[in-house]
């Protein structure tokens, strides 16, 4: 399907099967309101009718964070990295973790949300994945305060670094809409891969430096496990937040950006090709 | 250049369903297992060979539209007509761009704006001012267009008194409103519209017609597509006819109504267990509908003041005493009022057998219809289960008779219904 001024200035469209859309990032543009009010849609219905609303989004991370000091720090005696707080170095990653975890789970979840959308109006279908990193990103920003308060009572002030954290935010975004916008197009068709992403969550939270420092990791086995993305992106959170304490371990982070770089395409690709079929399926 | 803003070429759209085979015989654990285990086989080789993995046993190949041609110049309000699972539906999808075709090309001139339902991307635990914001954008309207029609829209819907309520505690006359409020104040060169009307009170219907009047005059080209033929009569000057699949007539308005009418004349001749466009668990399925005389003899069409009786037959997979079973048919006008509903509820008979294969009997004493061809749905729930739903099930061909047994005919021209009555003349002494 494409669209093409005429000399008459309307619109001239053509609904062809198969037909690749010419105009396809463009016409994402062209909806960039409807992202917006769908975002905003989300984020105003996210804690509705709960009696603490948006204090989730504080509570969540803040208790994981201490289960995970008292576990690794005290009963498990983990070195922290350098002499920044254990507590701190935990929930310098909790931050871009839960981010990342809500975020797939969300954009996992986005096609299924939306039937009644899918099934009677048309815009380009990957408005509705993307339109859920918002929601994510705006608990992000709230336990964020946290973190800020966290710094102030540890008197722990970050270096240069942090700087470069909208980088890294953006990252663990991209890292987290690659493998959603796959699943939530399998999802459509195969409702299974509702079951795996709480799965996937709660396995992941264990085996990427949550509760731990990457620094553990014996060498010879760093740069096999930058293989999941997101140590790249929690290291780099420690390194903005933490500065020297915790310095980037460059090939295993090239190893993740490149990860997520995949994942991105392959799900992209796989969405635009079932994007189609999405209304006789769901 | 020329005024054709929607040109459709050999449009086809073809859907695979699968069917489950035997569910009803199924009576062991075991059997059920090695089903499933089957199935599942199935369903990963698809999987590993790249093929669309359909559910079921068998599959089938069904075109919901097959060479579909037309032209719809700048300015026409074209009414799309059939049955239900005629393809009107997929028709506009495709329109609309929700869905694509199998084969065949349309091309479109001018922006398309499609309301495919009332209310569509509507959030109960948002306000009436949100929701209004929300509900345009997804229609296609800009914020600034919504905020200069915002006034308009929400005195158009007669809510002001609500707008910051959400819309869950509106009562569902205030939810509609609203929703088609918005939907009538979209301003595309193209309308494309599916059937909703159905649903509102009568006077709001008015409105909305006459707000849909208003736009198509506009020089605005509208697609309709309703069961109420009235409002099809009213809106638009030409009709599209779509029989399973098909294009069946094409032109006129009138001429058009007229077929689809001589249309649903033939239905009671096709057999109801062929039917596919039916919903429910379907472990009880109708498969034909019968009218009799009280001498026990099969009418093609009835005569008003006959007695008369209906049997629907059906099979069964299961066999029930005194199951509670709720069989019901309603009675349309052609124009699509829905005139009467007769159902085993109201008259108490709601406790009835479940054979294999029988009939539910409904007596209709003194048949008060007047002359014409009425459209009739059918429904039947057994244990709270709705088991088989079908939408113009039959028809009923009725013919004027003596139904006030004066040895004269009634003649049709006042209305649908006759009613029992008798007149007298009184003096009042003062």
């Amino acid at each position: 399907m494409k669209e093409q001024s005429t000399s008459h200035h309307d619109t001239v469209l053509v609904i062809e099967p198969g037909r690749t859309e010419k105009n396809y990032w463009t016409d994402l543009w062209r909806y960039r309101e409807l992202f917006l009010i769908l975002a905003w849609r989300d984020v105003s219905v996210r804690y509705k009718q709960t009696v603490i609303g948006i204090l989730w989004a504080i509570l969540r991370p803040l208790l994981t964070m201490v289960v995970f000091t008292v576990i690794f720090g005290r009963i498990a005696k983990l070195p922290s990295d350098g002499v920044a707080p254990y507590a701190l170095m935990v929930f310098a990653a909790m931050l871009p973790w839960t981010l990342f975890s809500n975020a797939l789970s969300e954009a996992s979840n986005s096609l299924i949300n939306n039937t009644n959308l899918i099934g009677k109006v048309y815009f380009p279908r990957l408005i509705i994945p993307t339109s859920t990193l918002v929601t994510a990103f705006i608990d992000f920003l709230i336990s964020f305060v946290i973190l800020i308060g966290m710094m102030i009572y540890y008197q722990f002030v970050p270096g240069w670094p942090i700087l470069y954290l909208p980088f890294f935010i953006v990252l663990a975004l991209l890292a987290s809409l690659g493998p959603g916008l796959w699943i939530t197009a399998l999802n459509v068709k195969y409702r299974d891969f509702r079951y795996v992403i709480p799965f996937v969550v709660q396995f992941g939270l264990y085996i990427s430096p949550v509760g731990f420092s990457s620094n553990v990791i014996p060498e010879q086995w760093r740069l096999l496990y930058s293989l999941n993305p997101m140590v790249g992106v929690i290291d780099g959170f420690r390194w903005c937040l933490l500065g020297g304490n915790s310095p980037l371990y460059l090939t295993g982070f090239l190893m993740s950006l490149f990860i997520i770089a995949a994942f991105l395409y392959m799900g992209i690709r796989r969405f635009r090709k079932t994007e189609k079929t999405f209304a006789d399926l769901i | 250049m020329s005024d054709i803003v929607i040109k459709a070429e050999n449009l086809g759209k073809k859907y695979t369903i699968g069917h489950q085979r035997g569910r009803g015989e199924q009576t062991t654990f075991r059997e059920v297992l090695v089903q499933n285990a089957r199935n599942v086989w199935n369903k990963s080789q698809d999987l590993i060979g790249g093929r669309p993995v359909i559910g079921g046993d068998t599959m089938e190949v069904v075109w919901a539209l097959k060479d579909v041609n037309f032209e719809i110049r700048r300015g026409e309000a074209l009414g799309i007509i059939g049955r239900n699972g005629a393809g009107k539906s997929t028709l506009l999808k495709i329109l609309s761009r929700i869905t694509e075709p199998t084969e065949g090309r349309v091309t479109i001139r001018g922006r398309v704006a499609s309301l495919l339902e009332v209310g569509t991307g509507f959030h109960s635990e948002l306000t009436g001012r949100e929701n209004i914001y929300l509900n345009g954008t997804i229609l296609g309207m800009t914020r600034a267009e919504i905020k200069r029609k915002f006034d308009e829209i929400v005195a158009f819907a007669e809510v002001e008194k609500y707008l910051d309520t959400p819309v869950k505690r509106y009562s569902s006359g205030m939810y509609v409103r609203l929703a088609f409020a918005v939907a009538a104040h979209l301003e595309p060169e193209i309308l494309v519209v599916d059937e909703v009307l159905a649903v509102g009170d009568a006077q709001f219907q008015k409105k909305c017609l006459g707000k849909m009047g208003d736009v198509a005059h506009e020089g605005q080209t509208v697609l309709f597509v309703s069961h109420n033929m009235a409002a099809v009569q009213q809106l638009c000057q030409i009709g599209m006819v779509l029989k399973q699949g098909k294009i069946r007539f094409s032109g006129d308005i009138g001429n058009a109504i007229n077929q689809y009418v001589q249309d649903i004349k033939t239905v009671g001749a096709i057999n109801l267990a062929e039917r596919r466009d039916r919903r429910g668990s379907q472990w009880l399925k109708f498969t034909k509908v019968l009218f009799f005389d009280s001498e026990g003899n099969i009418l093609k069409q009835v005569i008003s003041g006959q007695d008369v009786f209906i049997r629907f037959y059906y099979v069964s997979d299961k066999v029930m005493r005194n199951a509670t079973i709720n069989i019901a048919f309603n009675v349309r006008s052609i124009q699509g009022y829905l005139l009467t509903n007769l159902n085993s509820f109201d008259v108490n008979k709601s406790s009835m057998d479940l054979y294999k294969t029988g009939f539910f009997q409904c007596d209709w004493p003194r048949f008060n219809l007047r002359s014409g061809s009425y459209d009739c749905a059918l429904f039947c729930a057994v244990n709270g289960d709705i088991v088989d739903w079908l939408q113009s099930a039959f028809t009923i061909q009725v013919e004027d008779g003596d139904y006030f047994n004066t040895g004269s005919i009634i003649n049709r021209e006042q209305g649908d219904v006759l009613l029992s009555y008798d007149w007298s003349s009184y003096s009042i002494n003062s």
